[in-house]
């Protein structure tokens, strides 16, 4: 049994509808538990008091926002090479919860950079190349809004997404280039280096970034799993009129 | 190929428009921050290079909804599709005539305009130069964004939507290079990037923009 | 030179209009394609240009081989009837501009802009431009809209002398061409029985 079978529409809804109901009870879990242990059982920090929790939400979303980019250019090339439907609908399905996501991070990233920066916005590499990403979700949108018929739409919004992701890549490296910025850079990774993230907020960190990753993965299956009842209802509606 | 060049540029000529509506846009943006800002001299002379590229860059975007939804329209596309040429090469092609109908006047303009923001002296030549360099690129990026939008009627806006995240890179390392020059620094890291840009676009672009065409054709 | 179609299914639209069509051509051969509006002949004449892929079955022919005429002619009108035709003629590589001006009765208006040309003028020129393909199979969507009779006539006469020089037509079209020699697909027989979506989508859940 390949992999690919999942890719069969009828398939993808019977295994979905099973996943689905875990999928969103452990995102709950992961979601409660992560941001109450996050928010009210870790220590205020010494320098940034208890705004720094905001990061509980600002981090993981900051990452989801890339990886869903990732994820549709994933999900692009699979159509292109292989033109399975469930594929090009996830994509779209992604987008506007990329989209979310991304401005969620940029609207925690403004409520935590005011007390610290002393500024809502600053034109920083990091925040400058979110604002970019975003717009380039808004065109991947726009795109599939556009285009009437369903395979035309997604081929040039797979190709859109190809040439889009060299472009996001090239802009992150340009507004680096551009201005050397405020942001401070990832810490997450910086165990045993110097400057790292305190443990006491690491475990709770973790477990908020597996809530918010299952929390795209569920939201991508509903909205997907709507797609295909959406495309499934046009292809009834065709053939009954042709009928 | 030579042939479709000629083509494009004898249409652009004869049917006027074009050309002229880009550089009076660049004109118009030129004349219009100023207005705007204030008339010092000083803070003229700092927002120049930005204004400049800005400038030339949106109005390199007005004519691109024309690349192909002409051709598109009166069914020479199909017949372009058909025939000899590849059509990677009549992207490439269209492209170019683009670029010498917008980004090569734009350039040329580009000093005169300079004069008017009050830029510096030494930023004048790498004002030429950064936006020979970046300036095809934009035809290009434009091309293929031209060529996702071919189909859609009244595509223009979000033609825009579409391409002006991507003219991002060429937007930052040309402006780049003009402010590092008028004030006498080092332009050859942001001037090798802008032309890496630049040579990469041509290099790719014009078969995801010939893969777009052949899909909005089906 | 042969073209020959094979058990060949086309979609417009996601939905199978056309399938099992089958026929072959072979050198100085004709077929007039009919059918009932919207049955498919323009999405079947596409998918042998190559402009759209087909569902299933195959189209052999000689490379490079076949052309294409439509509703749309692609003239520019702010070119005259000789730099249209010349442009044409530079995309494929071969000459004969005043010749195809001579044969579509074209050689007068020459200087003319193609914006002030009548419809049927137009349509002349861009007949005109398959002589300048040097292609051997014509693919035909509804050459006669808006000719008079003498023009259909002399169109006719075009391509009978285009079979005559071993070169092959596909021809679309509701009126009568007068080309007694050329056969005759009826195409209402292939209409798809049953309208799936193509890519594996619709049958699918069923």
């Amino acid at each position: 049994m390949s992999l690919w079978e999942y890719a069969n529409p009828k398939k993808f809804m019977q295994v979905s509808a099973g996943v689905l109901p875990w999928v969103v009870g452990l995102t709950g879990l992961c979601l409660v538990v992560g941001l109450v242990w996050g928010f009210f059982f870790t220590p205020d920090d010494y320098k940034q008091g208890s705004t720094v929790k905001i990061l509980f939400v600002h981090v993981p979303t900051a990452m989801m926002a890339i990886n869903a980019w990732v994820m549709m250019l994933v999900a692009s090339l699979i159509w292109l090479v292989r033109r399975h439907h469930v594929s090009a609908l996830a994509a779209k399905a992604a987008a506007p919860v990329g989209l979310t996501f991304t401005a969620i991070a940029l609207v925690t990233g403004a409520f935590w950079g005011q007390p610290m920066w002393g500024t809502w916005w600053a034109w920083d590499p990091r925040l400058t190349a979110f604002l970019i990403l975003a717009l380039f979700y808004l065109g991947y949108m726009a795109l599939w809004q556009a285009v009437e018929d369903p395979d035309t739409a997604a081929d040039l919004t797979a190709v859109l997404c190809m040439v889009g992701s060299v472009f996001a890549v090239l802009s992150r490296y340009a507004v680096k280039f551009w201005n050397q910025g405020l942001h401070q850079d990832s810490t997450i990774l910086k165990v045993g280096e110097k400057d790292p993230l305190d443990v006491a907020y690491y475990l709770p960190l973790l477990v908020c970034i597996a809530g918010f990753v299952l929390l795209f993965v569920a939201l991508v299956l509903i909205r997907t799993r709507t797609e295909i009842r959406a495309r499934r209802l046009s292809a009834l509606q065709a053939r009954e009129r042709i009928a | 190929m030579i042939a479709l060049l000629i083509r494009d540029l004898r249409l652009a000529f004869r049917a006027g428009g074009g050309f002229g509506l880009g550089l009076a846009f660049f004109l118009l943006v030129a004349v219009l921050v100023p207005l705007g800002v204030g008339p010092e001299g000083a803070t003229l002379a700092k927002i120049a290079p930005g204004i400049l590229w800005v400038g030339a860059l949106l109005a390199c975007l007005l004519s691109l909804d024309r690349i192909f939804a002409l051709d598109f329209e009166d069914g020479s596309l199909d017949l372009l599709a058909t025939s000899p040429i590849p059509l990677e090469g009549v992207v490439a092609i269209k492209a170019l005539a683009h670029w010498l109908v917008t980004g090569l006047p734009l350039t040329l303009a580009a000093p005169v305009l300079g004069v008017l923001l009050n830029l510096p002296g030494p930023g004048y030549l790498w004002l030429v130069v950064s936006l020979a360099a970046g300036t095809p690129a934009l035809s290009v990026i434009g091309a293929f964004g031209a060529a996702l939008t071919v189909g859609i009627k009244r595509g223009g806006l979000l033609l825009s939507l579409l391409v002006l995240p991507l003219y991002v890179p060429t937007l930052i390392f040309g402006a780049e290079v003009v402010k590092r020059g008028a004030a006498g620094a080092d332009v050859s890291v942001p001037l090798l990037l802008l032309a890496g840009i630049t040579a990469g676009a041509l290099a790719l672009l014009p078969f995801a923009a010939a893969a777009a065409i052949r899909v909005n054709l089906r | 030179m042969e073209l020959v179609v094979e058990n060949l299914s086309v979609a417009r639209g996601g939905l199978t209009v056309l399938e099992g069509v089958s026929f072959s051509l072979a050198a100085g051969q004709a077929l007039i394609l009919r059918g009932p509006n919207g049955v498919g002949k323009t999405t079947l004449l596409r998918t042998l240009a190559g402009l759209q892929p087909a569902v299933t079955g195959s189209v052999s022919a000689p490379p490079e081989s076949l052309t294409y005429a439509a509703h749309a002619d692609g003239l520019k009108a702010v070119l005259t009837v000789e730099e249209n035709l010349q442009f044409w003629a530079a995309i494929h590589g071969v000459g004969g501009v005043a010749q195809a001006m001579a044969q579509m009765n074209l050689t007068e208006l020459r200087a003319r802009r193609a914006a002030n040309l009548s419809a049927g003028q137009k349509r002349r020129l861009g007949l005109a431009r398959l002589l300048v393909t040097g292609r051997s199979v014509w693919v035909l969507d509804e050459p006669t809209v808006s000719l008079d009779v003498a023009s259909v006539a002399l169109f006719a006469g075009v391509v009978r002398a285009h079979l005559a020089a071993g070169g092959m037509a596909l021809i679309a079209t509701h009126i009568d061409l007068g080309l007694t020699e050329a056969g005759v697909l009826e195409l209402a027989p292939y209409k798809a029985k049953t309208p799936v979506a193509t890519g594996g989508f619709d049958e699918a859940f069923t």
